[in-house]
């Protein structure tokens, strides 16, 4: 039994994971461009922006209800200890998302308190990014754990540390949403949107690696996985595909690719996650709690797998299927409302 | 402005503010969902206007109650770890898994087609369209039925153990699934949002035909929404029944504090119609009580004992006055929904259906009456659990997270003015697209029902489409 045990709590490690990544992949975008609306010069450009996401936000941010939801069912421990930890940022958080979600729908049904829904939908994305920032940087710092429950004080959370990796992911976000934007839509919106995504893209760059060469004093078993040998051959790849990366989101925007940037910026992304990823293992709640002694116990680890495994394939399917439906460049003159 | 007040209190007060805000828009939402496809489908399938034209009419005011009903859920999945820590850390082994599948097969499956059926048709075809409106509907439905589970479960847990740690442990995941509550709850759950969503558009149809006799949708709406409160209303009140039935043999105490029994008759108990319950002399004042009626009704026996609340230890007791209340409420509502329903009934026998104004007064004013049903409903069911949170097994107050009280007293404010503003504004939203009358889509006007394939631009904003003073 132990043996299964251990698998299974990996295996599930893995899928969490996954959850979150996707998140970040499809909602960044979604939420880069709430946080890129004051960049957007006539109503008729909200409308479009707004639009290329309205078919698909809900099921972006799906993702992040199985990201929360997962943890609650298979690693218990660290969702009972991570979500006290990080109560404001979350709560915080959550109001945002309120906000944002909202404004879809409200923002056509008036003209008065058009701009309260469009402030609603920047304010929104923004802050609900922040928050998502400094949660992450606020896991990779530490959180202090007392028996089965957290430890620490309810500001903790704070410190220069989390504040930079919040701001990371605003930028980050932005990126993501000016890229998605080139891709997208088309005339004086697209071309704006590449103008913004080049200055977007240094910052981010520079937030990488602020973040990338803090990270591993906050903790000395980060910085041996990464500087020591043989972790280091391990661990190189990650940069040199983020050099790949890079090269190739620069070259996409000069010369004018459509949809080059967007996929550049989503794998800089996926290349960073993987990075925190490194870091983390085998802890889920670094620095004390791990993967296996947070796990739910093996029957909740089965059952919950056997449907993941049927469902979540049918969920990547059928939401490729929603993208599908509304490809191509959005016309300014087809209002989803 | 909260200080003096505990944590526990304040996270349960929290609690229940945003599920009761939020239950407000599943109970609308599951029955306008399954009301938007069978609109659908009759249009397809008759190819009469008019339930196109309800179709583009309720689609707009869904979409609006839909995404309230997506923020409000999600800081309900958040907040049993935010608030409630040990009791995830406790109860997660179990309910964490059943709510995992709620986002797994529902949640994901009414996101992905929740675009197509929003904003699709001319893309994907009338079929695709039929096809994903019918699937945002199941969602729904398969959606009430992972929480409720949940929630029945920990009403009355099953199939389980307990280890070392104070954990619940899976034993047997159908026992769990199927718990004894279950299938009563998620009847009545399903059977309240399909009439509270009758009792709106009854409402909404009635509304226009006050001002309108003649309007083709207002009259087609007015007289589906009957029929469901006519048909619908005698399941609901035989549903909630046996709901308590079952739970006078599951949760002996929630029945007793629902009855005001605080003391046991021996020979047959009377049902209190109305009092007013003193929980310092442990009696209810004031009750206007019918003899030997409650054992007829919980036991199927004029004479048949029933147990009160004095055999209950004070500390297990649950807060009596409120649930005495509400359920009355409840109670109180349902039969004034038979009420409206029969006389319908009535009405449209004598061909006067259209013509009514009491009757239209009266579903006006009967439009939110659901919302009132099932928030007093769920009030019943979660105070008559206290104090526990899994019913005899952990209490409340050591569920809670290791939290100060002035973090969950901020949290709190900030969601009631928050909730307060969005939601009202959304409300006020929905309610201006109620009053507006319903009309033909441009594209039936313009080309007929038929036309499909990606080529038709969809309705834009037009400023003009709002209401005057905008
Ligand atoms: C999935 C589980 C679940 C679901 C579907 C609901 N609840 Fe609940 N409720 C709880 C799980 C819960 C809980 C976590 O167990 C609480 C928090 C603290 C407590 O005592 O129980 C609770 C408490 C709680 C309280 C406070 C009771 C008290 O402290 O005396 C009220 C008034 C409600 N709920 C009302 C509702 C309403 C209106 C619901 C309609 C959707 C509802 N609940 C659904
Ligand atoms: C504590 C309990 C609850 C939690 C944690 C919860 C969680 C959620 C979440 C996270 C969403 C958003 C899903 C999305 O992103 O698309 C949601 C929506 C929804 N919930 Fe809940 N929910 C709870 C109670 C209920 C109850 C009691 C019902 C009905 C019986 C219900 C029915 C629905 C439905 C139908 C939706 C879809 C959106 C809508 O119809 O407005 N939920 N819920
Ligand atoms: C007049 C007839 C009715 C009776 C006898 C009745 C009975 C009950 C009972 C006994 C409960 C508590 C269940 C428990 O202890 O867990 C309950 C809960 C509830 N009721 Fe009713 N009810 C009636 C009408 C209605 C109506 C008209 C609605 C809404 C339109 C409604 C909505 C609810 C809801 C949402 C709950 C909480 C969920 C649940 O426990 O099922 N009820 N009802």
């Amino acid at each position: 039994m132990p043996d299964v045990f251990f698998e299974l709590s990996f295996i599930w490690a893995g899928l969490i994971a996954f959850a979150v990544l996707t998140y970040v992949v499809l909602d960044g975008f979604d939420l880069g461009i709430g946080i890129l609306f004051p960049f957007a010069h006539t109503h008729k450009d909200r409308d479009v922006m707004m639009n290329s996401v309205a078919p698909v936000w809900d099921g972006n941010e799906t993702w992040l209800v199985l990201g929360g939801g997962g943890l609650f069912a298979v690693f218990p421990l660290a969702y009972a200890i991570v979500m006290p930890a990080l109560y404001m940022p979350i709560i915080l958080m959550l109001l945002a998302l309120v906000f944002r979600g909202v404004a879809f729908e409200y923002r056509w049904k008036t003209v008065r308190w058009r701009g309260v829904w469009d402030t609603a939908f920047f304010g929104g994305s923004t802050v609900a990014a922040l928050c998502q920032g400094i949660a992450l940087g606020a896991l990779v710092q530490g959180i202090d754990v007392d028996g089965r429950a957290y430890g620490g004080g309810w500001w903790d959370w704070l410190t220069p540390f989390s504040i930079t990796t919040g701001i990371a992911v605003v930028v980050g976000y932005a990126l993501l949403g000016s890229t998605w934007l080139v891709m997208k839509t088309s005339g004086a919106v697209s071309h704006h949107m590449r103008d913004i995504a080049k200055p977007l893209a240094i910052v981010t760059l520079v937030f990488i690696a602020v973040v990338s060469l803090w990270t591993p004093f906050q903790n000395a078993e980060y910085f041996g996985r990464w500087f020591n040998w043989p972790g280091t051959l391990y661990t190189s790849p990650v940069p040199i595909a983020l050099v790949v990366a890079v090269f190739l989101l620069f070259q996409g925007l000069a010369t004018g690719k459509e949809t080059t940037p967007f996929l550049a910026a989503e794998a800089i992304f996926v290349l960073a996650f993987i990075g925190i990823g490194i870091s983390f293992y085998p802890h889920i709640v670094p620095p004390s709690l791990t993967i296996v002694e947070a796990a739910a116990p093996d029957s909740s680890l089965l059952f919950t797998l056997v449907g993941t495994l049927v469902l979540v394939p049918l969920i990547l399917i059928y939401t490729t299927y929603a993208y599908w439906v509304f490809r191509g460049k959005i016309d300014p003159d087809e209002g989803y409302h | 402005m909260l200080s003096g007040f505990s944590a526990e209190i304040l996270a349960r007060v929290q609690f229940a503010f945003t599920v009761s805000f939020h239950i407000i828009f599943p109970a609308f939402s599951i029955g306008l969902a399954s009301f938007l496809a069978v609109l659908n489908a009759l249009w397809l399938w008759t190819d009469n206007q008019v339930y196109r034209i309800l179709f583009d009419f309720w689609k707009k005011i869904f979409a609006i109650a839909f995404g309230m009903g997506v923020v409000s859920g999600i800081v309900m999945s958040y907040q049993f770890g935010t608030n409630w820590s040990v009791f995830s850390d406790l109860a997660g082994p179990v309910i964490g898994p059943l709510m995992a599948y709620e986002v797994l097969s529902a949640f994901f499956l009414e996101a992905g087609f929740l675009g197509v059926m929003l904003f699709g048709r001319e893309r994907v075809g009338n079929g695709l369209h039929m096809f994903a409106t019918g699937l945002v509907a199941f969602g729904t439905l398969i959606s009430a039925t992972w929480i409720l589970s949940v929630n029945s479960w920990m009403h009355t847990p099953a199939g389980y153990s307990i280890n070392e740690l104070g954990q619940f442990i899976p034993e047997d995941w159908w026992a769990i699934v199927f718990n004894p509550s279950f299938p009563y709850r998620l009847l009545h759950m399903v059977l309240a949002a399909y009439l509270t969503t009758a009792f709106v558009v009854a409402g909404v149809g009635a509304w226009h035909l006050l001002h309108n006799k003649a309007d083709a949708a207002g009259r087609k709406m007015f007289s589906m929404a009957m029929w469901m409160a006519l048909l619908v209303t005698p399941l609901q009140i035989a549903a909630g029944d046996f709901h308590g039935i079952n739970t006078l043999e599951h949760q002996p105490q929630k029945i007793m504090a629902m009855e005001g029994h605080y003391d046991s008759h021996p020979e047959g108990a009377p049902l209190i119609l109305f009092g007013i319950p003193n929980p310092d002399e442990k009696r209810i004042d004031y009750a206007i009580e019918i003899p030997k009626l409650s054992s007829l009704i919980l036991k199927h026996d004029l004479n048949a004992p029933l147990a009160g609340l004095d055999t209950i230890p004070d500390e297990d007791e649950p807060p009596v006055a409120i649930v005495f209340f509400s359920f009355r409420i409840m109670v109180a509502i349902g039969f004034a929904m038979l009420g409206v329903g029969i006389w319908g009934g009535v009405q449209r026998y004598r061909k006067r259906l259209y013509d009514s104004t009491w009757l239209h007064r009266t579903a006006v004013l009967m439009a939110p009456a659901g919302f009132v049903a099932v928030l007093a409903g769920w009030i019943t069911t979660e105070v008559g659990r206290q104090p526990f949170t899994v019913y005899g097994m952990l209490r409340t107050s050591e569920s809670l997270s290791p939290i100060a009280a002035p973090a969950v007293a901020t949290s709190l404010i900030a969601f009631i003015i928050v909730y307060f503003f969005v939601f009202g504004a959304g409300t006020f939203y929905i309610v201006r697209l109620m009053i507006k009358t319903p009309q033909a889509p441009d594209d039936l006007e313009e080309n007929g029902p038929t036309r499909t394939a990606g080529i038709t631009p969809v309705q834009q904003l037009d400023d003009s489409h709002l209401a005057p003073g905008e």
